[in-house]
């Protein structure tokens, strides 16, 4: 069995948080979509709230420090990425955006990832697709089509008999893998020093 | 090994006075920090190149030209000269012009500037950032090595027959740098053309500045211009010094905490953790600074941000004495006894520039005897000579 890296973000505030609930639901339709399909899955998750200052500090600074570096770099070398923000004022929460803006821009291009978002009714659930997909579509990120949206009453099973919760959180974990399957095992992140062109390419390329 | 400071310019507030300096009062203290640290015998003093508030340095070769004739031993040089946004030929002529007036002491280092707007202000394009760079510091190049220059390329008006003048001091041009904190295509160029690279690391985590060193060396062997430690590398750094460590916390925090870029940011635990900012007694920025060579391997130049945030100039002046007196010798025999016989301690200085110049070859006349066609002439005169007259018009 092949193992590939599935990077979770969860920019949750409560503990414990719906935010993270879905994350790990999430995650882990997803390695049982992958372990279907003959892969494990190493699963590292991520709380925003724990990076928080460093996230603000790279912000202010321009670099990322301690644990945020590691985040990033885990992200960048994922071979799907999951990432799940609650909706505060009918966008993804600041924090969720802020990591998103401190991500290099090319660190997600290419890469499978799957979009989940809480919030407190199923009114605003269609955030997932005016605010949150286009940060992703911009980085170049290969989303999925199924974004799951949990509304509070989803977890009592009540807000949906057609649809319910961990229908699609089942559905958008099969998407997730066989997209991750479908692509090329990751040798970890890139650092940018092999692509650098040789001089001579950087003369032709004006 | 080559020890000196750099200044970015910043009219910045004193957070414990709330007192600014203007402008004026600004350029004359940058003056006085230069002239200081060559009396107090550091190696080098570097000027950035800015062109918006609440930076003062926009014109580096006139301070430098100055600087040229009020100090005596100090290499004048520049962090960085913007190769984007300059002209290439002002750039060749105003250096060439500083290299004849300091008698070689000198040498520049190449930026690409990361002010957005600086960009269209000089009729720019920030996008093509690393492109402009190449183009310019190519032609740049043939400038001060060739005497008469046809030219055309994609961001600049063609050149025709153009000689730039004055021609480099003994026919060598001068050193340059390339200073670049995360493009690996600048650690590139400067491999290519076996010139010198500088990391700036002061906002960097150092495995960072590790791996652009660590690259830069590789493409220089590559190259062809010698053993990858034999790169000339340079290094940022910054720190605030006093006898007592806990003395320079106390001092330096109010600065840190309002300083441009980083202020109201990590707190100064954090960053002296993270980046070479160093905060605490002459022996603690010794140590740190001697574990440089264990990250980027045995360097040539170590330049220090001292005057930002604010810092009153007598601090500045203060701070210039201790990396003088207590900081720089233990830090120059540290690193001195640890250099490999075959590891060049400093950059190429202008003589020795000119002797391997001389033994290959390479070296340049001084003086293009050119013949004046243009002064004393009006503009029509110059077109459609070969046609002949009455061809005006094309009739």
């Amino acid at each position: 069995m092949t193992t590939r890296t599935i990077a979770v973000v969860s920019a949750g505030l409560g503990r414990p948080s719906a935010t993270r609930l879905l994350a790990d639901r999430l995650a882990q339709a997803t390695t049982d979509a992958l372990a279907e399909r003959g892969v494990t899955a190493e699963v590292v998750t991520y709380e925003l709230r724990t990076l928080a200052h460093e996230i603000t500090d790279a912000m202010l600074t321009g670099f990322p420090s301690g644990e945020l570096r590691t985040a990033l770099e885990t992200v960048a070398g994922a071979d799907g990425v999951i990432a799940v923000t609650p909706i505060f004022t009918t966008s993804a929460s600041g924090l969720f955006k802020s990591f998103v803006d401190v991500i290099d821009k090319d660190a997600l291009r290419g890469t499978p990832l799957l979009i989940g978002a809480t919030g407190g009714t199923p009114r605003h659930s269609l955030a997932t697709e005016y605010a949150i997909r286009p940060l992703f579509t911009y980085l170049h990120a290969d989303t999925v089509t199924t974004a799951v949206f949990a509304a509070t009453d989803d977890w009592a099973g009540e807000a949906d008999d057609v649809n319910p919760l961990p229908e699609r959180i089942r559905r958008a974990g099969v998407e997730l893998a066989e997209k991750v399957v479908a692509r090329p095992e990751r040798s970890g992140a890139a650092d940018g020093f092999d692509a650098t062109p040789d001089f001579a390419s950087l003369l032709n390329r004006l | 090994m080559q020890f000196g400071i750099f200044t970015v310019s910043d009219v910045t507030t004193d957070p414990t006075t709330g007192r600014t300096p203007d402008d004026t009062e600004r350029v004359r203290a940058i003056l006085t920090i230069a002239q200081h640290a060559d009396q107090a015998g550091l190696d080098v003093f570097a000027t950035g190149e800015h062109h918006n508030p609440p930076f003062v340095a926009s014109s580096p070769t006139t301070m430098l030209g100055y600087l040229a004739g009020t100090t005596k031993n100090i290499t004048l040089s520049t962090a960085t000269t913007l190769i984007t946004t300059n002209d290439p030929v002002k750039i060749a002529e105003d250096y060439a012009m500083l290299q004849v007036i300091s008698n070689g002491r000198m040498d520049l280092m190449m930026g690409r500037g990361n002010t957005g707007p600086v960009y269209p202000w000089f009729g720019k394009d920030i996008r093509q950032g690393v492109n402009l760079a190449i183009e310019n510091y190519a032609l740049l190049r043939r400038l001060w090595d060739e005497e008469v220059v046809d030219w055309q390329g994609k961001f600049r008006t063609p050149l025709q027959g153009f000689t730039a003048t004055p021609r480099p001091l003994d026919g060598v041009p001068p050193f340059v740098w390339h200073g670049s904190i995360r493009t690996p295509e600048i650690a590139e160029q400067a491999a290519y053309y076996g010139d010198g690279f500088l990391h700036n690391n002061i906002f960097w985590p150092t495995d960072h500045t590790a791996r652009m060193v660590e690259y830069y060396r590789r493409r220089y062997e590559h190259y062809g211009h010698g053993r990858a430690d034999q790169a000339i590398v340079g290094l940022g750094g910054q720190f605030f010094a006093r006898k007592n460590s806990q003395d320079a916390w106390n001092e330096f925090r109010p600065y840190f905490d309002n300083a441009p870029v980083y202020g109201h940011g990590p707190s100064m635990e954090d960053f002296t953790r993270e980046t070479p900012l160093t905060v605490g007694s002459p022996q603690q920025v010794i140590d740190r600074y001697a574990a440089m060579r264990d990250v980027v391997g045995d360097y040539q130049r170590q330049l220090f941000l001292i005057d930002h945030a604010g810092l009153p100039l007598k601090t500045v002046l203060e701070q210039i004495d201790i990396l003088a007196e207590e900081i720089v010798p233990a830090l120059r025999a540290e690193l001195e006894s640890k250099r490999p016989a075959h590891v060049p301690s400093d950059p190429p200085s202008h003589a020795e520039r000119v002797a391997k110049a001389r033994a290959a070859g390479t070296a340049q006349d001084q003086h293009v005897a050119g013949e004046d066609r243009w002064t004393g002439r009006a503009a029509e005169d110059d077109v459609a000579e070969p046609a002949g007259r009455g061809a005006a018009f094309g009739l």
